[in-house]
């Protein structure tokens, strides 16, 4: 609980937010430098009964203030585990990870998880309404900013008729959207989801994407959105990073260039995101093959010595 | 009409069963089995009356405050064990014990240790329902789900809070199914704590008029212990109904799926 300062609401990095220390406001430019989150040499190794198991060897990264970024790596790479650390729910084995210049040693107050398991990680006890108004009332937010942040939130999420609903009594993607509202109620700096989408339908699918987009751009919130699916990072993402497969190191870290508006439909169908959809399908199936570039493996050889 | 459907299910069998007693006592004049109008007319003169406040309440009330103290001592107990691997593993063979052991024999120790009064006879009752109550706290609490917890710890919900908002409700459906058990044990060591070294109560007043074969008043002696089952049962429904509304809409939903 080291800052209790509710993240801007309005555009994306507005100038105003910045750190308190900073002699002059920066521009929203030089904001967006800002590290935001760093993840510095992330190594996780399970103990188990069949032995120690490695999910992480050592990831290393940094997230910028206002960010977008997609990790993407194939099916047991160690992305729920990093997130976990991240979130501040798993110890690493070794390393560290830095969240606004704190290191992080439990769960921030400035940091949101949307978890994959949208049906188990809303209180089923609790309606929508409920369940966005939790986190509140446990932070001791007032009365009346809670009433005005759940309405905010659950109109953002296109669920204003169903706050007396319980969670049980919605599809799959209006529970998800109810874990996206409660996140985003509760006004974090960074938001983390982990394959918040793999369990629904296509249609619900490409439609929680443009929220997520949507929710980016209006609240001007830091992401890092965790999938196996390549086309999902790259139509979301500023920038994807690319895990190899487990012992997981970053095998790549890619820009992605496309324009800032997306569109289902047209995005998709562009030379650009076909080109970046191919680069990185590659470098997962070399991920996979456990091939990893020459200077990252460099890297990692020289942190071992 | 469905108000009358839901009356007439509630009726039904019983008044079958009252009608198929009357029937197979119409001839006979047994000792040991008296007509119903008799019964009826016994149950009135029994129990309504002084004896409804020297025995009837007394009991009710140790009942009550057993209970009360088993499902709190339960809920306390099954939270703090089911919370913490080491006491739980430490709890768990002593538990298995301790729930072996049958109440009713603890009853003359009791008497020994606390003697014959109040105390003792509502130490019976605890040590008998507090076991359901316990068990199945613990139950419900180690069964919490693990992305529910991790979402409940990213925000920040941890200590007392993280009880209030997540652990008691979480466990709620297992609790409430060992205090359903705890209340038909409760009854019966209610009336076993009154048939030794008694002077009142319900227990005690059965087992008196028994030795003096005062039949039909033992017999609705045993009609009222039924009504207060029937009555309990009828309590604990609304109050389940209520606290559990969500699990039972939660179950529909799984159900269906
Ligand atoms: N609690 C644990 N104990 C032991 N091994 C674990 C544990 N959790 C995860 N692992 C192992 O660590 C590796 C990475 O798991 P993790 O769940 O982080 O991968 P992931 O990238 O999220 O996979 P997915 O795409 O299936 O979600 C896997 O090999 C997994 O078996
Ligand atoms: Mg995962």
């Amino acid at each position: 609980m080291s800052e209790t300062t509710p993240s801007p609401t309005g555009q994306p990095a507005a100038p105003g937010a910045a750190a308190p220390s900073a002699p002059t406001a920066p521009t929203a430019r030089e904001e967006r430098q800002e590290v935001l989150l760093s993840v510095r040499g992330v190594r996780k190794i399970y103990p188990s009964a069949a032995g120690p198991v490695e999910a992480v060897r050592d990831l290393t990264f940094d997230v910028r203030r206002g960010e977008l970024a997609c990790i993407v790596g194939p099916s047991g790479a160690g992305k729920t585990t990093l997130l976990k650390i991240i979130a501040g729910l798993l110890e690493p084995t070794s390393g560290q990870v830095i969240l606004e210049g704190e290191p992080v040693s439990g769960p921030p107050r400035t940091m949101a998880v949307v978890f994959q398991e949208y049906g188990r990680s809303l209180f089923p006890w609790l309606t929508v309404r409920g369940n966005v108004e939790l986190p509140l009332k446990n932070a001791r937010v007032p009365a009346a900013e809670r009433a005005r942040r759940i309405d905010e939130a659950l109109e953002a999420v296109g669920l204003a008729h169903a706050h007396r609903r319980y969670p049980w009594q919605l599809s799959g993607g209006m529970q998800q959207r109810v874990a996206i509202a409660r996140a985003v109620a509760y006004e974090p700096h960074i938001l983390l989801m982990d394959e918040p989408f793999a369990a629904v339908d296509a249609q619900t699918r490409a439609d929680l994407e443009d929220l997520v987009r949507d929710i980016w751009h209006r609240l001007g919130v830091t992401v890092l959105f965790v999938t196996h699916d390549i086309d999902e990072s790259v139509y979301l993402g500023e920038r994807v990073i690319i895990l190899s497969s487990s012992p997981t190191v970053v095998q790549e870290d890619v820009h992605i260039d496309l324009p800032d508006e997306r569109s289902q439909l047209e995005t998709r169908s562009t030379k650009q995101f076909a080109d970046l959809r191919h680069h990185i399908y590659e470098q997962i199936q070399l991920a996979k093959a456990g091939i990893v570039p020459a200077q990252i493996a460099a890297g990692v050889t020289q942190k071992e010595v | 009409m469905r108000a009358l459907r839901s009356v007439f299910y509630v009726v039904a069998l019983p008044a079958a069963l009252v009608a198929l007693w009357w029937l197979l006592t119409l001839g006979s004049d047994s000792f040991w089995v008296p007509r119903p109008g008799e019964l009826v007319s016994t149950f009135r003169e029994v129990w309504i009356g002084p004896r409804f406040m020297d025995d009837v309440v007394p009991s009710l009330t140790r009942l009550a405050v057993g209970l009360v103290l088993a499902i709190a001592l339960g809920i306390l107990g099954g939270l703090a064990i089911g919370s913490s691997r080491v006491l739980r593993r430490l709890s768990e063979p002593v538990l298995e014990f301790f729930r072996a052991i049958p109440p009713p024999v603890l009853v003359p120790i009791l008497m020994v240790l606390v003697g014959v009064n109040d105390t003792m006879k509502v130490l019976v009752i605890v040590s008998g329902a507090v076991w359901p109550v316990l068990l199945n706290t613990i139950e419900g609490v180690r069964g919490i789900d693990e992305v529910l917890s991790d979402t409940a710890k990213s925000y920040g919900i941890h200590g007392t809070s993280r009880i209030t908002m997540l652990t008691l409700p979480a466990a709620s459906p297992n609790f409430m199914t060992g205090i359903r058990q705890a209340l038909s044990i409760g009854l019966i060591l209610m009336v076993i704590s009154e048939m030794f070294a008694s002077s009142s109560g319900l227990g005690f007043t059965i087992v008196q008029f028994q030795r003096s074969f005062a039949v039909t008043e033992m017999w609705s002696g045993i009609v009222l212990l039924g009504l207060i089952g029937v009555l309990l049962a009828g309590i604990y429904s609304f109050v389940e109904r209520r606290v559990l509304r969500w699990y039972h809409g939660l179950k529909e939903v799984e159900q269906s799926e």
